[in-house]
């Protein structure tokens, strides 16, 4: 890779070890995807939940932060994915201290780099979004979709490494979405039956991610006859992302890049049609109907304020049924504001519980499910249910509407 | 012998026993990284440990979290040998890397789940972008 003289300098450990560390790890990604040199970014989001990082992930973070300021402060804004603890709640769910004090190590060692622990899975709604044409190293695949398609910005899927390491050094390898000719359409699809609610987006997004199948598939996608919103795009991206490692779409005449089908290439492939055939194969293999629910899951991504005021006007006058649990998960931001407007204590009134600042699927899922006896879980995320199989559940999908009447009848409604 | 030629990739040569399935890895969403084994139900290599192996598979798949997950593996020695893919993506690239896990992907020969076959004995040489199957 062409290098210049302050990422030479960088890599030489002029600037400390951990920028060192940050080229030397960049320069091996972007190595074995033909980078040719660095692009800079305007800000990096990294994802780092303990589960994933695990002991030997917050040694390496917090020797980091054990080098001089001038030496392991982040270059650029840099923000976090949710944690994997809520440590205002984290006991009641089994969760244990040994997991809580990962937690809060790492949040200590971050605040020594200067990262903002925003915890949050949909800063492209609530913290800082980017505009068209704008490099950033985003982590979490529904964050990266979402950037890239509905605003127009330009990531490849950073994982927490290598998010880190953007944010030490202000730059990545130029590989991938960050250049023009991988941002154009490789799969044509034409929609035959209209999604409906963030249930329906999510299970179209699962199909056309399935279908497409990779991260270097494009899908550019006709046929959609209403101007969808935020939360339905937010819901579409996570679950193509979830089910093809797909990091980008368009959609003609709602998507930053394709204001035309020919300006995304996609004159030039052959249309592939998606049916109700496809979604209902889809939603079969998360059915359930009629079985008792022990959890109830709002999460991946975390709800939106809009989504917070949804979700409480159905739980007005309502109780869980006794046997079956409800969480929901929100970003720290939008919790105040939940709070604020008395929306959490709307939801929590039902005897669920709102989290901050976590996923579901990030906190240590195996073990809370195991703490609590949960197996049968609903959600009306297409992305969760696809996640949670491995972790030992028997995830089923409903809409919003269905979920919160599945927890209070205790019996699954599809 | 029988040589085969992929990308340059990441991670120093290794050996091992080869495990092969035409699916996707993610290490979130298909593995119970406590007992070493796929436990994703629908997963074609379901139940099977991949400890020591040299994993041949289609793409990567799921999210961003095996990019921290391949080093926590790694650092209590519940890893495969190495990943091969048809194509990888930039998740397990950056993986491999935090983990100085030997990881290659686009073969030169076609679908490597097909060139490579469970039980084969495989050599790779990440840096040269060789594969060589040892026993046959």
């Amino acid at each position: 890779m062409k290098l210049s003289n302050v990422e030479e300098a960088m890599l030489a450990g002029e600037l400390g070890e951990p920028r060192r560390w940050a080229m030397d790890h960049m320069i091996k990604v972007g190595t074995m995807f033909d980078a040719a040199d660095f692009v800079e970014v305007t800000q990096a989001h990294m994802m780092a939940d303990p589960e994933s990082i695990g002991p030997a992930g917050l040694e390496l973070v917090e020797q980091m932060a054990r080098h001089p300021e001038a030496e392991r402060r982040v270059a650029i804004p840099m923000i976090t994915d949710p944690r994997g603890v809520d440590l205002n709640h984290y006991r009641p769910l089994g969760q244990t201290e040994e997991m809580a004090e990962i937690e809060r190590r790492f949040i200590a060692a971050c605040g020594e780099l200067g990262i903002m622990m925003t915890n949050t899975c949909i800063n492209y709604q609530t913290i800082l979004p980017p505009v068209h044409g704008e490099h950033v190293a985003f982590g979490d695949t529904g964050v990266v979709i979402y950037s890239n398609s509905v605003l127009g910005a330009r990531s490849n899927f950073e994982g927490g490494p290598s998010a880190l390491a953007a944010g030490l050094t202000g730059r990545t390898p130029r590989y991938g979405l960050h250049l023009d000719e991988r941002r154009l359409a490789t799969r044509r699809f034409v929609v035959r039956h209209q999604p409906e609610g963030l249930t329906g987006w999510g299970a179209l997004g699962a199909v056309i991610g399935q279908k497409s199948g990779s991260y270097w598939a494009v899908p550019v996608i006709e046929g959609i006859e209403r101007q969808p919103g935020s939360d339905e795009m937010k819901h579409f991206g996570a679950a193509m992302a979830s089910y093809g490692s797909t990091p980008l779409f368009h959609i003609v005449g709602v998507t930053t890049e394709a204001p035309t089908l020919a300006a995304v290439g996609g004159d030039k492939l052959p249309a592939e049609e998606i049916g109700a055939e496809d979604l209902a194969a889809l939603q079969a293999r998360f059915g359930a109907k009629g079985d008792p629910v022990d959890v109830v899951v709002f999460a991946a991504p975390q709800l939106s304020l809009v989504e917070m005021n949804q979700v409480a006007a159905l739980c007005d006058g309502r109780s869980l049924h006794p046997d079956t649990a409800m969480i929901v998960c929100t970003s720290p931001s939008v919790f105040a504001d939940a709070l604020r407007l008395g929306l959490v204590g709307r939801i929590e009134a039902t005897g669920a519980k709102v989290l901050e600042g976590t996923c579901f699927y990030n906190q240590y899922a195996r073990e809370i499910g195991e703490a609590n006896g949960w197996k049968r879980l609903l959600s009306n995320s297409a992305k969760i249910v696809n996640i949670l199989g491995g972790y030992g559940y028997q995830p089923a999908l409903a809409s919003m509407e269905h979920c919160i009447e599945s927890a209070c009848t205790g019996r699954i409604v599809q | 012998m029988i040589e085969l030629l992929c990308h340059p990739g990441i991670g120093p040569t290794v050996e091992g026993e080869a495990l092969v399935a035409k699916d996707g890895f993610s290490a979130r969403y298909d593995l119970d990284r406590v007992k070493g084994v796929f436990s994703r139900p629908q997963h074609a290599l379901a139940g099977e440990s991949y400890v020591g192996k040299v994993l041949v598979l289609d793409t990567a798949k799921g999210g961003v979290a095996s990019a921290w997950m391949l080093h926590e593996m790694k650092s209590r020695g519940i890893i495969p040998a190495a990943i091969l893919f048809n194509t990888a993506n930039t998740i397990l690239a950056q993986g491999a890397a935090l983990a100085d896990l030997t990881m290659c992907d686009r073969f030169a020969d076609g679908d490597v789940t097909t060139l490579i076959r469970t039980g084969d004995h495989v050599r790779v040489d990440p840096a040269k972008g060789h594969v060589t199957i040892l026993n046959r």
